[in-house]
C-alpha cells in the first residue's frame, strides 16, 4: 500500500555537514534562531537571491528548541485564502525538497485525517473540503467506512462518547524526519556561504534612530544591514529590549513517544474534538501530541492533566494503544497569535523583520515560509503570500482566524 | 501539576482553574474617544515576560471567583495569590 512496510534504510553518517562559525563584525543579514525557519530562510536568501554574506545565530544548538520537539506533520487544508496560499507553498517546496537539498528527510505523503466527531464538526470539516479544492488543495469528505478504510484500527464504533461521524482526508500530507529536514538545510546553506552559529544568545537589537543596525549577542555585537527574527517562542524575549511588543503568548506544547512498535499506522490521524494527533514513525514509534497547556509559560517541559487528556483522547479512538508505553514526553516553547495565525514581515523598524506566531504549527511550514521570509527580507517588502500575515492586521482588524479550521492541534 | 492557592479556598490543582490571561489590563474608561491603535493594544497586546507574571484565574471547580497570581513563567513558582482589585504585590 505504501512506504511504511519497508522499513527505510538509515542514511550513512557524513564526519561533517557543517562547519562551526565564529561570529565576524558584520553581514549583510542576520537571522535569530537556527531552527528549521531560521535555516531554511537562510539558504534560500543564498539560493534564489544570491545573498550569501549571511549568519544564523542561535542561542542553545542548531535545531534544538522547537524543530526538536514537533510531531512533524505536514498538511495545506486550512480554511482561508491567505493560510491555504502559504501552506500549499510549503507543501509544494516539500514534495521537491529531497532532491533540491540533495539530502533524504524521510518525506512521506501518508495522508492526514481530520476527523469529525459532532455535527459542528461535521459541518466544519465539509466546509473545508470544499474550500480547499477551490484553493486547489486536496482535500476529500470520508464517511466513517471510508475512514476506517484509511485508518483500520480506528474505532468507529457508534457506542462511544464522542463517534466518529467522518472525516477530512488530504492525501498529499505526510510526515518527514524534522532533525534530517534541519541538517539538510543547514549543510546546504553552509555550502553557499552561510555562517552558522551556536552558543550565541541575542541579548539586544541595535539600532541607529528608527533603524536596525545589528544584533547583540553573548559573543559581542554582530553589525547587520538587516535582521530578521526566526525565534518562535522567545521572538518576545528578542524584541523586549526595543521596547517593540508583539501581539504573541508563549505557551508550553508538549508531545510524547511510545516504545518501538510494529508498523500500525500508516497514515496521520488528528482529532481537534477529543483532541489528540497521532502518527507512527518509520522507525516504529507512535508520536503523539495534543493542545498547548491552559496558561504562559517558558518551561520546555509539560502539565501532566495535558498527558493525561490526550492519552484518554488516544485510547477512546485506538483502543489497541492501551498496552503501549510511555517512553518519553517533552515540551516546546510556541508563541501563539491572537487569531492564531503567523506574523511574518516588515516591522515599525527598518531592517528589522519577524517571523513568529506560528503557534502550534510552524514545521509543515519549513520550506514555504523561508522561501518567503527569504524573499520579504532580499526585497524589503512582503512576498505576496505574506502579505496578509503582517504585524499591521492586529490594528486593521485584518484577521485571519484559523481558530476554527486549525483550533490548536496543527 | 500546578497548586494554585486560591484567595478564598486555599491551594488547589491547576485541573480545578480557568485561565484568564494577563492581569491589570483595564477596559478603556472612555471607550468611544479611543483610537484604532489603543483599540488594537487593548484587545490583542498582551505582556509575554520570560519571568514574573501577574495573571488572572478563575477557581472553575470551586468558589468560581476570579482573582489574580503572580507566577514565574521559567520556574512556574508562584509569589502572590491576591483578590481582584488589590494591586500587585512585588515577588520577594
Amino acid at each position: 500500500m505504501s512506504e511504511w512496510q519497508v522499513t527505510p534504510r538509515l542514511p550513512e553518517h557524513p564526519d561533517v555537514l557543517w562547519a562551526e562559525a565564529e561570529p565576524r563584525a558584520s553581514y549583510d543579514v542576520v537571522i535569530v534562531g537556527a531552527g528549521g525557519h531560521g535555516l531554511a530562510t537562510a539558504y534560500y536568501l543564498a539560493k534564489n537571491h544570491g545573498i550569501t554574506n549571511v549568519a544564523v545565530v542561535e542561542r542553545g544548538w542548531l535545531a534544538g528548541g522547537n524543530m526538536a520537539r514537533n510531531t512533524t506533520i505536514i498538511r495545506s487544508n486550512y480554511l482561508w485564502d491567505e493560510s491555504a496560499g502559504i501552506y500549499e507553498h510549503a507543501l509544494k517546496l516539500w514534495e521537491g525538497l529531497e532532491a533540491d537539498l540533495d539530502c533524504e528527510v524521510a518525506f512521506s505523503q501518508r495522508g492526514v485525517l481530520n476527523l469529525a466527531h459532532s455535527l459542528g464538526d461535521v459541518r466544519e470539516g465539509r466546509r473545508r473540503v470544499n474550500a480547499n479544492q477551490l484553493n486547489g488543495v486536496d482535500a476529500q469528505w470520508l464517511t466513517p467506512d471510508e475512514v476506517q478504510k484509511v485508518a483500520p484500527i480506528l474505532n468507529i464504533s457508534t457506542e462511544v462518547r464522542y463517534p466518529v461521524l467522518g472525516g477530512t482526508f488530504q492525501p498529499r500530507a505526510g510526515i518527514a524526519k524534522h532533525d534530517w529536514v534541519a541538517w539538510g538545510y543547514a549543510r546546504a546553506a553552509h555550502a553557499l556561504g552561510v555562517d552558522l552559529i551556536q552558543g550565541c544568545e541575542v541579548t539586544g537589537v541595535l539600532r541607529d534612530g528608527d533603524r536596525v543596525v545589528g544584533v547583540d549577542t553573548v559573543r559581542g555585537p554582530i553589525r547587520a544591514g538587516r535582521v530578521a527574527l526566526a525565534a518562535a517562542g522567545h521572538s518576545s524575549v528578542v524584541t523586549s529590549s526595543l521596547g517593540l511588543r508583539l501581539p504573541l503568548q508563549s505557551f508550553p506544547l508538549q508531545a510524547l513517544v511510545s516504545e518501538l512498535l510494529e508498523q500500525v499506522l500508516d497514515t496521520v490521524v488528528m482529532s481537534n474534538a477529543v483532541h489528540v494527533y497521532v502518527s507512527q514513525a518509520h522507525k516504529g514509534e507512535l508520536v503523539m501530541g495534543a493542545g498547548i497547556d491552559g496558561y504562559v509559560g517558558y518551561g520546555q517541559r509539560g502539565s501532566f492533566p495535558v498527558i493525561e487528556h490526550q492519552m484518554a483522547a488516544a485510547i477512546e479512538l485506538f483502543p489497541i494503544f492501551a498496552r503501549a508505553h510511555v517512553l518519553r514526553t517533552w515540551g516546546g516553547i510556541v508563541d501563539v497569535s491572537p487569531d492564531a495565525s503567523p506574523i511574518v514581515g516588515l516591522t515599525p523598524y527598518a531592517g528589522l523583520y519577524v517571523n513568529c506566531g506560528w503557534g502550534t504549527g510552524g514545521f509543515k511550514a519549513t520550506p514555504g515560509i523561508g522561501w518567503v521570509f527569504a524573499d520579504t527580507i532580499a526585497n524589503d517588502r512582503p512576498h505576496p503570500l505574506a502579505e496578509p500575515f503582517s504585524l499591521a492586521r492586529f490594528d486593521s482588524g485584518a484577521l485571519i482566524d484559523e481558530h476554527g479550521a486549525a483550533a490548536v492541534a496543527h | 501539576m500546578l497548586r494554585i492557592p486560591c484567595p478564598w479556598c486555599g491551594p488547589r490543582d491547576e485541573t480545578e482553574f480557568s485561565y484568564g490571561g494577563q492581569a491589570h489590563v483595564a477596559y478603556p474608561a472612555e471607550p468611544s474617544t479611543v483610537d484604532d491603535d489603543a483599540w488594537a493594544t487593548y484587545l490583542f497586546y498582551r505582556d509575554n515576560p520570560k519571568g514574573w507574571f501577574a495573571e488572572r484565574w478563575m477557581h472553575r471547580a470551586g468558589c468560581q471567583r476570579w482573582f489574580n497570581v503572580v507566577r514565574h513563567t521559567v520556574t512556574y513558582e508562584i509569589a502572590a495569590s491576591y483578590p481582584p482589585g488589590a494591586s500587585r504585590p512585588e515577588p520577594a
